[in-house]
């Protein structure tokens, strides 16, 4: 028990709380506790350049270390800033803990200046948030905030905490319980029902494996009990966008992504199976596509460790409520112990089958020696870092999805991208994050030019704190998602998806004191992706792209996966979308 | 083009059979706890008929929130999940599945009129077991308590009488038997 101020008592709690980074901007709601971070050296503060960067620059430190990422913004505008932030870390289910500065208590409801409702606006984007009206509540709301950032299902916390109370002297000590007993996140599944997703397995014909980002937020063990799992049962593996890395793309047991844009072999071998065990993944519509026609001759096993997500979008037949881990855990044990032997000749042929979708080659692309086409450009830049300590964070749009089937990830934590929200301009910030937490990593953001200039600025916090980090730009000069689908839904006519005053990302880079590189010719790319890893200094790299080239393949509006959409480069050209008559497989 | 071509969502499924729940959701009794209750509703899009609430267990500052909703199966088990993943909820108890259970509600209802009309309203009141707890002249304020469509019947047969006003609290509900929830 000691005496402090609210202020403080911040500090102190984050310190306690093994916080060594925090992401913020300061106001005059949060000058105390700016006053306190600055007569300290415990907590490292990163000054950034607009409240929203400071989100997502926490969210990447999160995502790719697996604590929690914080972040201290005043009252106001400075909340609502963070606000797009929040929500994108609700849908990711990432971890923060989100420190907003308020008016004084007094002034609460009275529309003083840079007063908002903060925790009326952050209550439906938040997993939790206080409003902390007396001192006495303040070193329990803190320490309690970071147990439901990082227990159970992960989320964004806000802590509201008035300038009055950040001033005002009290009692702090790190509190042993915690109070709210109608909070306790279930880790351990129930084993009855782990036995019967076992005996499902050991029965499965044509079984696959469905993960998601619950692996990876469940810890590196999840990752390693899933790749053990998968190994034992000779189960072919897909994931979704969240959940790439936990297991390994060099593996032959792994298919590729699955859902709107994944792979003909994922989504097919999605819709035939007649087992689908799904790990920490919450049949989102980018992955089901036409809820009544999805994978319809399946059994479907649930684990996640939120209730909410079981049977929201799709009934399935054994449902486990529980963390990744734990239950991968007992599954592994029970198969092992059950000495189950799956029906190898079904097995056989069901690999079969899924040869010959992968056959299809369905991330085939024409290349070209006179333009760079995108998906090469991932490729190349692919090749020239995968030997390297290598994180990407992404933007949203096509280059997202091309990273995602192009860069090919054997680990977890080191792929972040803004997959429940659709971010654009989440990577910059990101990367500033991911960089911060591995100084000596390569942290590449995969960029398109419109996502990338929503949060350009942060660029000038990667060099404030010298940062190396690498924006490589897939330049189309267009929004290129809504170009596509412009293209394809909406008659060719391109309404405002067209930038038609596009900085020069070279001189852009200059004026940031930052590295400036443009290429524009295949064959430049090696050498200058090579340029861009050796600069010691926060890069901007303007890769100049077909503007014409689409994402390939889809699942288009309201399909199901057997009605997917191929780009004329793969195997059957008859599958073109252009013969719209043959798509329907 | 059809809006299902157009969109780049699911079409809505099929509509379902709905049933009406009752629901006992126990809560921290915190500033905002109603809030997050309300808007986890209005956020997704569920329905509520009715919605009480009040501190049940002052020493524990507990709160019993009593909602009646709507649903598709689907619905209803999301609105449980939804409920029971709140920080400062306890435990969502769903009293139309759990068991015989008894549900009340109490109302207010002021009926206007003079001579054979007043007589008629004493009557009725008498058979449904309404008390009189205010009287004027060419007035009555009657207090019913008893289920939701007792309730209703009152209030359809005081209409030609001369209804003025109807204050009700909204579904109370508790299960059978000797055990708690």
């Amino acid at each position: 028990m000691t005496e402090m101020t609210g202020a403080e008592m911040v500090i102190q709690a984050l310190a306690d709380q093994g916080v060594e980074h925090i992401f913020g901007y300061p106001g005059g709601a949060v000058l105390p506790i700016y006053d306190a971070l600055f007569q300290q050296d415990k907590v490292n503060h990163i000054l950034v350049r607009h409240e929203q960067g400071a989100v997502h620059a926490a969210e990447g430190y999160a995502r790719s270390t697996g604590k929690v990422g914080t972040v201290l913004v005043t009252s106001g505008p400075g909340a609502t800033n963070a606000v797009t932030g929040l929500t994108d870390a609700l849908c990711d289910s990432i971890p923060l803990v989100v420190l907003t500065g308020q008016v004084p208590t007094h002034l609460i409801g009275n529309d003083a200046f840079q007063e908002c409702d903060t925790v009326g606006i952050t209550r439906p984007c938040t997993k939790y948030n206080y409003l902390v009206k007396t001192i006495a509540d303040l070193p329990r709301a803190l320490h309690e905030a970071f147990h439901i950032a990082s227990s159970g299902r992960p989320g964004p916390v806000v802590v509201d905490i008035p300038k009055d109370i950040q001033f005002a002297k009290g009692t702090y000590s790190k509190p042993k319980e915690f109070q709210h007993r109608g909070y306790q996140p279930k880790l351990k599944g129930d084993l009855d029902k782990i036995k019967q997703a076992v005996e499902l397995m050991a029965q499965a014909k044509r079984p696959l494996f469905y993960t998601g980002g619950g692996v990876v937020n469940s810890g590196r063990a999840a990752s390693d009990l899933l790749r053990e799992l998968v190994k034992l049962t000779g189960f072919p593996i897909t994931s979704t966008l969240m959940g790439l890395g936990a297991f390994p793309a060099a593996d032959k047991q792994w298919l590729g992504m699955l859902g709107m844009h994944g792979t003909w072999e994922a989504n097919w071998a999605m819709h035939d199976c007649d087992l689908m065990i799904c790990v920490g993944a919450r049949f989102d519509d980018r992955i089901t596509g036409r809820l009544d026609a999805f994978s319809p001759g399946s059994k479907k096993i649930h684990i996640d460790i939120d209730p909410s997500s079981i049977n929201k979008n799709v009934k399935v037949d054994v449902p486990i409520v529980g963390d990744c881990a734990h239950v991968l855990e007992d599954m592994v044990r029970l198969w092992r112990a059950s000495a189950a032997t799956p029906d190898k000749k079904a097995l056989a042929a069901w690999w079969g089958e899924i040869g010959v979708w992968r056959a299809k080659n369905s991330l085939a692309f024409r290349n070209s020696n006179e333009i760079i086409k995108p998906q090469y450009a991932i490729q190349r830049l692919y090749e020239l870092t995968k030997d390297r300590d290598t994180y990407i964070t992404t933007e949203v749009g096509q280059h997202q999805m091309w990273a995602a089937q192009f860069y090919h990830f054997q680990e977890p934590n080191r792929w972040m991208t803004s997959g429940g929200l659709g971010t654009m301009g989440y990577g910059l910030p990101a990367s500033v994050g991911v960089q911060l937490a591995h100084p000596n990593s390569l942290v590449v953001d995969i960029a398109g030019e419109a996502s990338v200039l929503m949060t350009m600025q942060e660029i000038s916090t990667a060099v404030q704190y010298d940062l190396p980090v690498k924006i490589f730009i897939l330049n189309n000069q267009y929004m290129g998602m809504v170009r596509q689908w412009q293209e394809l839904l909406h008659g060719a006519r391109y309404s405002h998806s067209y930038t038609e005053a596009l900085p020069d990302f070279v001189k852009l880079a200059e004026a940031y004191h930052a590295h400036g590189i443009r290429c524009t010719h295949p064959g430049e790319i090696d050498d200058k992706i090579r340029e861009m890893i050796d600069v010691k200094k926060p890069v901007l790299f303007d890769c100049v792209v077909d503007p014409a080239e689409n994402c390939f393949p889809m699942i288009p509006s309201g399909r199901a996966h057997n009605e997917m959409l191929l780009g004329d480069a793969s195997t059957r050209v008859e599958d073109a979308i252009t013969e719209a008559g043959k798509v329907l497989v | 083009m059809s809006t299902a071509a157009t969109t780049h969502y699911p079409a809505a499924p099929a509509t379902e059979v709905v049933e009406s729940r009752t629901l006992c959701v126990l809560v921290d009794n915190e500033p905002g706890v109603l809030a997050r209750v309300i808007g986890l509703f209005s956020g997704r899009g569920y329905n509520i008929d009715s919605l009480t609430v009040s501190e049940t267990e002052h020493e524990k500052h507990l709160s019993r929130i009593t909602i009646v909703t709507r649903g598709t199966p689907m619905v209803i088990e999301q609105i449980k999940n939804q409920l029971d993943r709140l920080v400062p909820v306890h435990r969502v108890v769903d009293l139309t599945t759990t068991g015989p259970a008894l549900s009340r509600e109490l109302a207010m209802v002021k009926v206007r009129g003079k001579g054979e009309h007043r007589m008629e309203a004493l009557r009725l009141a008498d058979a449904f077991r309404a008390r009189v707890i205010d009287a004027t002249n060419e007035s009555f304020v009657f207090e019913i308590t008893g289920a939701s469509d007792k309730i209703e019947s009152f209030i359809n047969l005081m209409l030609p009488i001369g209804l003025v006003e109807v204050s009700r609290t909204g579904v109370v509900a508790i299960g059978r038997g000797p055990e708690g929830m």
